[in-house]
């Protein structure tokens, strides 16, 4: 039971090249925190550096109320579970699980019953003479759990546990490891960048981009109130329609406002808070006129994805990994709507919906 | 897509059996010698079935030696050879096994230095340094010893090599979990870099084993009496006669002696050899 202080932590390769660049956040006592941004953000770096596996250039990390900055991995009291899982392949489920405990010279009657626990939490008691390749991904991730539940760490690091399952067995692992964590309270860092898994994992999510911090909240305060344009389009699948806007359309958009004073800015409005109307139809508030340009229906809904007609040969402000083409609109709308390719429509939002950033997509500008 | 037609069996094996009789008619030939009396084997016509002194041949080669030249029995240059052949591909697999982890897991001034050095010894065969060699080993009072038919032969590039090669396979997070399990750099290695690294082993120590077993030049040098003389030299002793007929029904007994622990060490080790070669448990 600890929370884990971030303080300021910057990483530095030999090279030159700054991974992380001056973070600071706290993950309370027996939170679940998420860390999540694009590959090469600095996340994996991040919780390396939490695990004692990469070193710290400057900051302090601080586990428990004690610096660990100089402390080795396995007197840090955490356990760590690896993307490739990272079991012994020599080494029985068993054994798997004991290594660690035999390595602290612990007891082995103690070692017993903490096994035998955790792989009764986990259901992978038949198991326990098997080796790591006679069992499926979905046990080898159960294995990988155990090892780190046997040490009654105080904090848990998982490193995209996930990525290697199919898309079925990662959605029942995702909701079991989050059962898992609440049951045992142990503080939790948890790296994906997978946003779905970030937005229903977390007590605490953290988007990472660049080696820095975005946005640091609940996952529903951010995804309604995204910070920055990268946060908007990480958060949210598909994510938030970003179209730039100068000062004459920003004022029209925004009259009797006090957003319409912006220069120059981001207009973010998310796909599910568009609706279509025909072209013929009178619109009040905010309206954007689009041209169907492919249609994807999924069943329960359905994306169309529209240029925006009367934007043509503007250059678009920003582009970034993530975002939608420059003047192209998504919009959801129910499984039964399905426009023809090629029509026009009008896709409408109310103002409450709109959201606004600055032109360099840094700042939220809010009402 | 190939038909099935039986003439296409029948030239296949054909040619196959041909290939395996080129290769197996001398060793038959050696077989059958040692299995004649001296007269025999001498007048010119081999016979190609066994004859009635193979007892006699065998007794004689193992427990009493020749009556010329190499009068020490093939039984003792056996156990030289055993033991020197056994030296030399234990201490390759250890020093090569310990050099490769250092070179992979550790980092220090002149790491890749110290690899590239090793590397380019493989370019220098033991007969390029045999001078040198020689007066180390004379210098270290090491001539007619166990020590002196090991020790020169067991630096191995090849080894080092191929643990690398394997231990760079090996995923890191294994190493950081066992750190994460608090497992130091010697517990790391014992408990999880070895028991990994079996099949390598076993796959060097058949080749170095028969490397060992081979040598010829080397043992010919460090050794001048006959009691340390190993089993490969031996055999070229017996038939270096001055004004006598050499004992070529000895020899070839000697001959298929030589060729049993090679042959027993492949066929025990086989499984896990190709193992080694082929496929890592990870």
């Amino acid at each position: 039971m600890a929370n884990v202080v971030l303080r300021n932590v910057r990483k530095t390769y030999p090279g030159g090249f700054e991974a992380i660049k001056g973070i600071d956040f706290e993950v309370g006592d027996g939170q679940f925190c998420v860390l999540v941004g694009p590959s090469g953000c600095g996340k994996s770096t991040l919780l390396r550096m939490v695990a004692g596996l990469e070193t710290i250039t400057s900051g302090e990390i601080d586990i428990g109320g004690r610096i660990v900055n100089q402390i080795e991995p396995a007197e840090r009291d955490i356990a760590m579970v690896f993307q490739n899982y990272a079991l012994y392949p020599h080494m029985t489920v068993y054994n798997n699980m004991a290594y660690g405990l035999r390595n602290r010279g612990m007891a082995k009657p103690e070692i017993e019953t903490r096994v035998q626990e955790a792989a009764r939490i986990l259901e992978i008691g038949p198991m326990l003479d098997r080796k790591p390749r006679q069992l499926s991904g979905g046990q080898r991730q159960r294995v990988a759990m155990g090892r780190a539940i046997v040490r009654q760490p105080k904090v848990f690091l998982f490193d995209e546990p996930l990525s290697n399952l199919d898309a079925k067995l990662r959605i029942a692992m995702r909701v079991e490891i989050r059962k898992l964590q609440r049951r045992l309270a142990t503080t939790a860092i948890y790296v994906t960048h997978d946003q779905l898994e970030a937005m229903t994992l977390a007590d605490i999510l953290v988007v990472m981009n660049g080696g820095i911090v975005e946005q640091i909240g609940n996952p529903l305060e951010i995804y309604q109130k995204p910070a920055t344009t990268f946060v908007a389009s990480f958060i949210g699948a598909p994510p938030m329609n970003l179209i730039p806007l100068d000062g004459a359309e920003l004022h029209a958009q925004f009259a009797g406002d006090s957003r319409s004073e912006t220069e120059a800015g981001i207009l973010g409005i998310r796909p599910e808070d568009l609706s279509i109307l025909p072209a013929s139809e009178t619109v009040g508030g905010f309206a954007l006129e689009l041209m169907v340009d492919a249609i994807e229906r999924v069943g329960p809904e359905t994306f169309i994805y529209g240029a925006r007609a009367h934007r043509d040969g503007k250059p678009a402000i920003s582009r970034k990994p993530g975002e939608l083409p420059p003047g192209e609109v998504i919009v959801r709308v129910p499984g039964q709507i399905a426009p023809a390719i090629g029509e026009r429509i009008v896709a409408t939002a109310p103002r409450d919906k709109l959201h606004l950033f600055s032109a360099d997509g840094r700042r939220r500008i809010d009402l | 897509m190939v038909e099935h037609r039986p003439w296409n069996d029948i030239i296949a094996y054909a040619i196959l059996t041909f290939g395996v009789f080129i290769v197996a008619f001398p060793v038959y030939l050696a077989v059958i010698a040692s299995t004649h009396d001296a007269a025999t084997v001498v007048n010119g016509n081999m016979p190609l079935l066994p004859g009635g002194h193979a007892l006699e041949n065998y007794y004689r080669a193992v427990f009493v030696g020749g009556s010329r030249t190499s009068r020490e029995p093939v039984g003792h240059m056996l156990m030289n050879s055993l033991i020197s052949a056994t030296g030399i591909a234990v201490g390759k697999i250890f020093i090569s096994i310990l050099s490769a982890y250092a070179v992979v897991y550790f980092r220090f001034p002149f790491r890749m230095t110290a690899f590239w050095i090793i590397f380019v010894t493989l370019m220098l065969p033991v007969e390029v340094r045999i001078y040198p060699t020689y007066k180390v080993m004379a210098d270290l009072h090491m001539l007619d010893t166990y020590a002196g038919l090991i020790l020169p032969l067991i630096a191995s590039a090849t080894g080092t090599l191929l643990f690398r090669q394997f231990f760079m396979t090996v995923p890191d997070e294994l190493l950081e979990a066992s750190r994460i399990d608090g497992a130091g750099p010697i517990r790391f290695f014992i408990d999880t870099l070895l028991p990994l690294s079996v099949t390598t082993i076993a796959a060097l120590f058949v080749i170095q084993f028969i490397y060992g077993w081979n040598q010829y030049l080397w043992p010919l040098l460090i050794t001048t009496q006959d009691s340390m003389q190993t089993i490969v030299t031996g055999i070229k002793k017996m038939l270096t006669t001055t004004d006598e007929l050499a004992e070529w029904q000895l020899a070839m007994a000697t001959a298929v002696l030589a060729m049993l622990p090679p042959i027993a060490v492949v066929v025990f080790m086989q499984r896990l050899f190709v193992r080694g070669l082929v496929e890592t448990e990870k």
